[in-house]
């Protein structure tokens, strides 16, 4: 269960080689954790985020093998993962950026992305929101991003995809009033992980601890919607109301 | 039936729950024999703080329908457990009788009074809530309906002990037979002292409490320095006659919906602490109170609870031997140098403890805070301060709690196997569940 404090004694991480998601399990701490299930595609990343916590002092981590992409499989997943015991956060961290030039050379690269992070990561949200409905307590994080608020040149097959899995998340805030659970959405700016680490750093960087800050506070606050950092959510309102010309010169 | 987001009284951890109001015994059993997945539990006025009173995507009974109150000659009653205590005293009046344990609020039901054996301000002299239960009805999760009491023996004992103070776990009660306390009125006769240091509190309370039947400090848990712990020590007895104290009457102030920010924070808590400590008169002998102004001022102001905002009150209420009393002004400290204000702080001298495993009082000190659930930190200012109570050999309220881990409780409740064992043959599947009892593993 959730304590008055908002910290949770299980968590299912989607996506569980995240360093975001591991960011917020840190700031989460071991105190009230006793169940941690890391689920994603069986590998290194995924071995070095169960040693990692485990060498962290936390207890009870598992992990478990999960394709985002492939659909079939989910509702067995989820089920096996719930009847298990209670889940008390699921963080849906699971992504890939890709490459735009890529996807524009390669659009079945562009479907695939898409298929991980909206189409599989849709499948997988639906399936919790209807467990944790049953289950009548709960909070699913589900992590889209900044880029999905204003398409760029730059990256809108990406964005695209997280716009897509935003709408879903904000979807899920509304179907779950009142159910006992609730959803919690959250919009990264540009975060400093293995995902972004060949990329120029962009304005207002954060390191994964703050983005895993913004989700546990969010978590514990109530929230239906955070930006990490909050500085994002007023830049993102101007971004967004742009005129397409000016937004043009702005080259990113 | 209706779907319902439950919460406790400090509004910390919702959960929904499928709300069945029962009207006999028979629903009750009906309810327990063809419980769903995620269990059964029953509930009361919600006037418990945390998650105990929850059962998340499950049943919750509401027994308000059974509040039949019967006030024998003999001066016991024997009520429904559905019934308020607030008209339980009303009926009892008119016998020269009060109720033996009030707490500090009459919007609890007899249920929850057992369920978490309540205290009150007389508890140095009387004990708790369950010290005075004659005979409970308790239907077990197999639909089978026990009479169970003080005077049963063997395993109906242990499941009477187990009850009293089990949170709900053990048993649905049904009924409760009370030994009602005959008193002269139902006014009280109050005296009251300001002082100006936690030890002069403490000093106080421990010197003259034998001589009053109810004794309870509020104590200044925000005042700077040496002056941190002053307080105003009430102490009082039924009067020998006077105006009668009944508890009726709506709440005057009620705030029918929650602010989006938090009324109470570090700087109003100051204020009122601070005022109020002022407008104490430094001693005063002898006033007669009604029944709501000495026991449950706060009635008086409804849904105050809602002034916490979204983020809501978190109590904490420990129970200390005498012997480690020198903890109590080092959770203070604690809680005023960590930032944590405290809105309202009782201190209250326990006397002994009865033989109810999960029962929370026991010989030594109790003292409570109200903090808003906003406040920055909370989670580990209070684990810091359960550490406290535990190296102290003391103990945290279940009444009052949505946050203690399982380990926790378990040095905290020396006694919970034998607890567990009723537990275990009472309801092996585990159909009696709260978010509590998932919360604690129990
Ligand atoms: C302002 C205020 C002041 C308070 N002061 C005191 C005080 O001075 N001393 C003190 O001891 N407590 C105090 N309390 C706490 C309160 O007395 C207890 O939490 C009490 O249990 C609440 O009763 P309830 O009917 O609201 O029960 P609920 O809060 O609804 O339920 C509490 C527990 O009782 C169980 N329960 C309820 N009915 C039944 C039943 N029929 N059968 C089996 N289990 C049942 C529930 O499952 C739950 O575990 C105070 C609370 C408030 C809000
Ligand atoms: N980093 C940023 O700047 C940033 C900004 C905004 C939003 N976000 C979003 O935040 C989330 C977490 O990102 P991160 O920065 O923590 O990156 P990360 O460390 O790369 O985490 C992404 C995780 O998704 C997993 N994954 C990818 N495809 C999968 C599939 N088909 N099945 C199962 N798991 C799969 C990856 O598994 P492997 O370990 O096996 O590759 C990886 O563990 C993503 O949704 C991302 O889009 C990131």
């Amino acid at each position: 269960m959730i304590d008055a404090h908002g910290r949770p004694q299980s968590v299912l991480v989607l996506g569980g080689g995240s360093e975001i998601g591991l960011a917020a399990l840190r700031v989460f701490g071991p105190t009230t954790l006793r169940r941690i299930v890391l689920a994603g595609r069986p590998g290194a990343s995924l071995d070095s985020a169960v040693q990692s916590l485990t060498s962290q002092g936390f207890s009870g981590v598992v992990a478990a093998d999960l394709d985002v992409a492939d659909v079939p499989t989910h509702e067995a997943f989820v089920d096996a993962a719930f009847d298990a015991g209670d889940i008390d956060v699921v963080l849906l961290v699971a992504g890939v950026l890709g490459d735009q030039a890529e996807f524009e050379a390669d659009p079945d690269a562009a479907v695939a992305a898409a298929q991980v992070n909206y189409v599989g990561s849709m499948s997988l949200a639906l399936h919790v929101a209807r467990r944790l409905t049953q289950q009548a307590h709960g909070v699913i994080v589900v992590v889209s991003s900044v880029a999905g608020e204003r398409a760029r040149r730059s990256n809108f097959v990406y964005g695209s995809t997280k716009a897509a899995i935003d709408s879903v998340g904000l979807g899920l805030v509304e179907v779950l009033r009142g159910t006992g659970a609730r959803a919690l959405v959250v919009r990264p700016g540009f975060v400093r992980t293995r995902m972004t680490s060949h990329l120029p750093e962009a304005p207002l960087a954060v390191d994964p601890d703050e983005v895993g800050r913004a989700i546990v506070d969010g978590i514990a606050g109530g929230k239906e919607l955070v930006y990490a950092p909050p500085l994002m959510r007023p830049v993102m309102s101007v971004l967004r109301h742009l005129p397409r010309p000016v937004f043009r010169r702005l080259g990113i | 039936m209706p779907d319902t987001v439950l919460s406790g009284w400090g509004r910390t951890a919702p959960s929904r729950a499928d709300v069945v109001a029962v009207r006999s015994t028979d629903d009750v059993v009906a309810a327990l024999t063809s419980a769903g997945q995620r269990g059964v539990l029953a509930r009361g006025l919600g006037r418990s703080y945390g998650d105990a009173a929850q059962n998340a995507g499950g049943t919750v009974l509401d027994l308000s329908s059974l509040g039949t109150i019967d006030v024998g000659s003999d001066g016991v009653v024997r009520a429904g457990a559905g019934a308020v205590l607030a008209d339980v005293i009303d009926a009892l009046e008119p016998h020269g009788l009060f109720v033996p344990v009030s707490p500090g609020t009459s919007r609890v039901t007899l249920g929850g009074a057992v369920a978490a054996d309540v205290h009150g301000k007389n508890h140095h002299r009387d004990g708790s809530f369950g010290d005075h239960v004659v005979e409970l009805e308790v239907i077990t999760p197999d639909g089978a309906v026990q009479r169970i009491g003080p005077s049963s023996s063997g395993e109906d004992l242990a499941h009477f002990r187990a009850t009293v103070g089990g949170m709900g776990l053990t048993g649905v009660v049904t009924e409760v037979v009370l030994r009602a306390m005959p008193v002269p009125s139902q006014a009280v006769l109050v005296d009251t002292c300001q002082l100006g240091s936690l030890d002069a509190v403490m000093e106080r309370m421990s010197s003259t409490d034998d001589g009053y039947r109810y004794s309870v400090a509020w104590i200044d848990a925000t005042a700077p320095g040496a002056a941190l712990g002053r307080g105003v020590v009430t102490q009082g007895d039924h009067a020998p006659a006077g105006p009668s104290g009944g508890v009726a009457a709506p709440p005057r102030i009620a705030l029918p919906i929650a602010p989006p920010v938090g009324l109470v924070n570090r700087w109003t808590v100051r204020a009122f602490n601070e005022a109020w400590f002022r407008k104490a008169p430094a001693s005063r002998d002898a006033e007669l109170q009604t029944v709501r102004q000495f026991f449950h001022p706060l009635d008086g102001v409804g849904a105050w609870n809602r002034a916490y905002g979204p983020r809501g009150l978190v109590q904490h209420q420990c129970a200390v031997p005498d012997s480690e009393s020198a903890v109590i002004a080092r959770l203070l400290e604690h809680f005023r140098d960590s930032g944590a204000p405290s809105f309202l702080s009782v201190l209250k001298r326990f006397g002994p403890g009865n033989d109810c495993p999960l029962s929370f009082p026991r010989a030594g000190w109790t003292l409570a805070v109200d903090l808003p659930g906003a406040t920055p930190g909370l989670a580990r200012i209070l684990d810091r301060a359960d550490e406290l109570v535990l190296e102290a050999g003391g103990r945290t309220y279940l009444a009052k709690d949505a946050r203690v881990s399982p380990e926790a409780l378990r040095a905290m409740y020396p006694r919970l196997d034998e607890w567990l064992e009723v537990r275990e043959r009472v309801d092996p599947r585990r159909v009696l569940v709260s978010d509590l009892s998932r919360r604690l593993s129990l």
